[in-house]
């Protein structure tokens, strides 16, 4: 190894005992906006469409509901009893209580609360991923057997914002355990963050600020191809030594204009390209990706995964699937099976299904 | 405030955990402790598969205090695959498409909010049909 990389090398985070993915499960709820609906609304239908429609929760669907389910099918893949799970963690922007986690709400829900770690995660679009490095960590460091990540969220935008066309709602939970028992081995991680103010919401504020000239370049893409260029470098690795990748998806132009650019194909990140049918579903949107790539994915194929929080931050994950993928897949729905149940709804199915309306 | 009543009900409530009998094994739901089957002692925990038709059901579009924002919803009678009979609300569906007999799964969902959106969120079981599989 050049000088070069052995100092990059230093920058990856692998766990001291091999980690791997033992369980996955994904959650899209059934209703879906399409984006012409709000063009319909807003600009007499004039917009150029970020993507075609995002999906939408139902009146009695929150974070904690969706990563409820999402977690129960992780639980079916994995093969564990609730018992030997040490932590529940759930990265969202909009857990259901300003104070209370919804962790608990989950571990309750799966029978694995008392004994377990639980805990909530913030950090915009990145929070699930970051859950997911530490369930590697306190996996890694043998702390415990088996840690659940959950990136979950039900993101609301200004009525009539750029944000209202592809805020959707989803996600995914993973179980991460040894490698031995493990689907998928997580090789190692890098982490990648700076102080960037280009997208926040104050407490008490129900719709999200973005700072419009922040979000591209110095933001989005800056994060992302540091991320997935160090990870790179420093295990020596190159675009072709990945079968899939999955970025953040806030919308159908980014991803694909980014891995053009670190230069990934077509064909590598179509798989885990989802934005376009359910939008933009933040803490959930790179993890869902990887959930519908797990979903097709052979024994030794290698996935590159790479998130963005703003704020803002990028977590990169190389993985490589295990002969595990052939029988654990099939014990819980597939990804696709979410999005294939589609009910479409107008924007004023859409107002009240989203709490825009006031009863009293 | 009923939070400690919510706080108690919450594993059966969350994930259709009942009971099963030692002696006969038939299943219980909601947990009651003493087999109606039998008369015996059961206390064992006993988790729910959530599978179960529907067996007959009503649509409420006057619901009660509590409910006014999920109107019209429909409420079943759900026979679980165990064997025992359940009330609650079915959920992903337009009540013109629940039909008798219809193969359901449990879902974990809001309820309702205790009183106003200052309240604490009250999250139990519902079903709704069987999502199709590839
Ligand atoms: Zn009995």
């Amino acid at each position: 190894m050049s000088p070069m990389n052995e100092e990059h090398n230093n920058l990856l985070l692998k766990p001291n005992r091999a980690v791997g993915i033992v369980g996955y499960g994904a959650y899209v709820p059934q209703y879906r906006l399409p984006a012409a609906e709000v063009a319909r609304i807003w600009t007499n239908g004039q917009a150029a469409l970020p993507v075609k429609e995002k999906s939408v929760p139902g009146l009695d669907e929150d974070v904690a509901t969706m990563s409820i389910e999402a977690a129960r099918n992780a639980m079916k893949r994995a093969q564990i009893s609730p018992e030997q799970l040490r932590a529940i963690w759930v990265g969202s922007e909009s857990h259901p209580y300003a104070v209370k986690p919804t962790s608990t709400i989950v571990a309750e829900a799966i029978g694995a609360a008392p004994h377990i770690q639980a805990g909530d995660w913030e950090f915009a679009c990145k929070a699930g991923t970051e859950a997911m490095v530490a369930a590697v960590a306190f996996v890694g460091s043998g702390m415990a057997d088996y840690a659940m990540a959950i990136g979950m969220d039900t993101a609301q935008g200004r009525p009539g914002d750029a944000l209202e066309y592809t805020a959707g709602a989803g996600g995914a939970a993973f179980i991460f355990g040894p490698a031995q028992f493990s689907l998928a081995i997580v090789e190692y991680t890098y982490s990648y963050v700076t102080d960037t103010p280009d997208f926040f919401r104050r407490q008490y504020q129900k719709y999200p600020e973005h700072a419009q000239r922040f979000t591209g370049d110095p933001a989005y893409f800056k994060h992302i191809t540091h991320a997935a260029q160090t990870l790179m470098e420093a295990s020596e690795t190159k675009p072709s030594d990945y079968r899939y990748a999955v970025f953040h998806q806030p919308n159908l132009k980014f991803p694909q204009k980014v891995a053009a650019q670190l230069g990934f194909t077509r064909e590598q990140i179509a798989p885990g390209l989802l934005v376009g049918e359910i939008g933009n579903t933040y803490a959930g949107a790179a993890i869902i990706g990887l959930t519908a790539i797990l979903d097709i994915a052979e024994p030794g194929d290698r996935i590159l995964v790479v998130s963005f929080g703003s704020g803002a931050g990028s977590d990169a994950f190389s993985i490589v699937v295990t002969e595990a993928i052939r029988e654990r897949r099939n014990l819980a729905p597939k990804t696709k099976d979410y999005i294939a149940r589609r009910v479409p709804i107008d924007y004023a199915q859409y107002v009240r299904q989203r709490g825009k309306l006031t009863m009293k | 405030m009923e939070v400690p009543r919510h706080w108690r009900l919450r594993k059966q409530r969350y994930g259709l955990v009942g009971e099963a009998c030692p002696h006969c094994e038939s299943k219980l739901f909601p947990p009651r402790d003493v087999c109606p089957e039998c008369g015996k002692d059961a206390r064992e925990p006993y988790q729910f598969s959530g599978r179960g038709e529907v067996y007959s059901f009503t649509t409420v579009y006057e619901p009660p205090t509590g409910f006014e924002e999920y109107a019209p919803y429909t409420v079943a009678l759900v026979k679980l695959e165990e064997g025992p009979m359940v009330t609650a609300q079915l959920t992903d569906v337009n009540s013109k498409d629940v039909k008798i007999g219809m193969p359901v799964e449990m879902v974990t969902r809001k309820i309702r909010t205790d009183g106003d959106e200052r309240g604490m969120i009250i999250y139990g079981y519902k079903f709704r049909p069987v999502l199709q599989k590839s």
